[in-house]
């Protein structure tokens, strides 16, 4: 560098001049995209808000969705169905995941087997939930004859599974060789560098892996259309429609009444909340983690 | 070996050399690539025996024979014999986490686990032995004093092991290494990642270290193995060119291409 200076101050200052300005340009494109994809954001969320807010009571969170006409109503029994069969998707979708996950990075690298599995989760990742819906519709609901919450809660945990896979394998995959040679080093059996090592190294990824599964499902509509369906009424019964957030929304937002529609802009807002929260916790969570 | 080593070698009878470890006509391939070629070696017990030769040379390849790292991955393969106290390690039925347990190793980079310092060398202990916590916490305190790091770290034993600077890393993961009581270390460049106060640590360590284990040790730094082995080797395009007292290579080596290369000439 002082080298070059020393050369030719003229022309390593013209270069150096063009330098900045290549750099300025490239700033501003950048400053650009990221304002553009950012105005949406505060528009779609600004929206949410105003039309949202108004709707936001205690009765949302203790009355049942109302019939038409009724003057009071509420989400509760929406909002819980969504939690119940978001929690039970991830519980039975995440562990499926984290497993395959683990077998692909640390198994099936070169397999044949892994190859194929690896294909087959993308195209699984990229399907559109209607498709996942209408499949669960077809093999399920169709044969048992009714719609229900479990066939909703299977919907579900099919698109856990491929994004807790793919962040696993991922994750699994960046925890450097050398800290797994190290460990085989001490004599440690595959199973025991994999349970302590390279899952505890790769924890807060997989964990956060998990939440933007949550995140995903907490407000998929397709596939809980043809499966779990909705419930005007309380309902925890898995075998029978279930109330549910999405659904609710959709119902309500297209329907000709003013205070249906109001609650749909209150239960687009709760899960645009907690979908931004849940975004928020794994960031922070993987920030935090990652630092030990 | 040739016979003028070997000569030099018998001189040292008298003060019961013992080998710990024979290379009988070793081979290594990686894939179809021949790295190493009919090495005939031994290794003494209680010594330092340094590694050296250019990038590239088979070492380090050397060195993952001696605990079977490279049975990790599937395309590479050893062909000839290895002994450990008599017995041949490359024998399929050699149970390889029991070798490691016996052979430990410490790596280039220093690779604390995602633990507490007393967890990363409780790890280890755990996977072979059965201790209470007292015994459990008089081991990681002996290991932490052999690796010159329990004064550094007594407080702070709960603390994530990736916490420590990189020097302090690297003497974790030898306190790590010699917890499990192992009969050879072996050591694939474990200071070139490290700074030169450090490094002169590890080194005052190593010389500690050899009157209970034997130890081996791959560096690029040719000062380095004439500072703390007791015997060195040197590779070239995966053959043992010359081994011998390490005074002996340095100063007088019996090989042109050994001078060369120590002289600077080359490599």
């Amino acid at each position: 560098m002082g080298m070059r200076m020393g050369m030719g101050m003229g022309m390593g200052m013209t270069r150096l001049k063009r330098r900045e300005l290549t750099n300025k340009v490239a700033l501003t494109l950048s400053m650009a995209a990221m304002a553009f994809g950012l105005f949406w954001l505060a528009w779609i969320l600004f929206t949410t808000l105003q039309l949202g807010l108004s709707g936001l009571s205690f009765n949302l969170f203790t009355k049942m969705t109302p019939p038409p006409g009724s003057a009071e109503g509420g989400l509760a029994n929406a909002i819980v169905g969504s939690l119940y069969m978001v929690a039970l998707a991830t519980l039975l979708g995440a562990p499926i995941g984290i497993l395959a996950g683990i077998y692909l990075a640390e198994y099936g690298q070169r397999t044949w087997l892994g190859a194929t599995t690896r294909f087959i989760n993308s195209i699984l990742l990229s399907a559109p939930s209607i498709v996942i819906g209408l499949f669960v519709y077809a093999v399920y609901v169709a044969r048992m004859g009714n719609f229900s919450a479990f066939s909703g809660v299977i919907a579900l945990a099919l698109i856990v599974i491929p994004v807790v896979l793919s962040t696993t394998e991922n994750m699994l995959l960046l925890v450097p060789n050398s800290l797994r040679e190290a460990a085989f080093a001490l004599g440690a059996p595959k199973r025991v560098v994999i349970m302590q090592i390279t899952l505890r190294a790769a924890k807060a990824g997989v964990i956060t892996g998990i939440l933007l599964a949550v995140a995903r499902i907490a407000g998929e509509t397709a596939p809980l259309l043809f499966t779990a369906l909705s419930n005007q009424f309380w309902s925890l019964d898995l075998d029978k429609p279930m109330a549910n957030l999405p659904v609710t929304i959709f119902k309500f937002a297209m329907s000709p009444f003013k205070d249906w529609q109001e609650l749909a802009w209150a239960g687009v807002l709760l899960i645009t909340l907690g979908v931004l929260g849940l975004n928020i916790a794994s960031r922070i969570f993987f920030r935090t983690r990652h630092k030990l | 070996m040739n016979d003028k080593t070997h000569s030099i070698l018998m001189n040292e009878k008298a003060t019961a050399l013992e080998a710990q470890m024979v290379f009988k006509n070793l081979d290594f391939y990686y894939g179809k690539y021949h790295a190493l070629k009919g090495i005939n070696l031994e290794i003494y017990k209680r010594h330092v025996t340094a590694f050296i030769g250019p990038s590239g040379c088979g070492k380090s390849t050397l060195l993952r024979t001696m605990n079977r790292m490279y049975d990790l991955y599937p395309e590479q393969r050893a062909t000839g014999e290895l002994l450990l106290d008599g017995q041949n390690i490359l024998d399929r039925r050699m149970d390889v986490n029991a070798l490691r347990a016996k052979v430990g190793m410490v790596f280039q980079k220093p690779t604390p686990f995602p633990m507490s310092i007393y967890e990363n060398i409780a790890f280890g202990v755990r996977l072979n032995e059965n201790l209470s916590r007292g015994q459990m916490d008089e081991r990681v305190e002996w290991a932490l004093q052999k690796a010159a790091l329990w004064d550094e770290t007594k407080d702070k034993l709960a603390q994530s092991g990736m916490s420590l600077s990189g020097g302090q890393q690297q003497r974790l993961c030898i306190a790590r290494g010699i917890a499990v009581k192992p009969i050879v270390l072996l050591l694939d460049e474990p200071t070139s990642a490290l700074d030169p106060i450090s490094t002169m640590f590890i080194e005052e360590l190593i010389s500690e270290l050899k009157t209970e284990f034997t130890i081996a040790i791959v560096t690029h730094n040719m000062q380095q193995a004439a500072r703390i082995s007791d015997y060195t080797a040197y590779m070239y395009l995966g053959e043992m060119v010359e081994f011998g007292f390490t005074d002996q290579v340095f100063i007088k080596p019996k090989k042109k291409q050994t001078e060369d290369y120590i002289t600077g000439r080359f490599g």
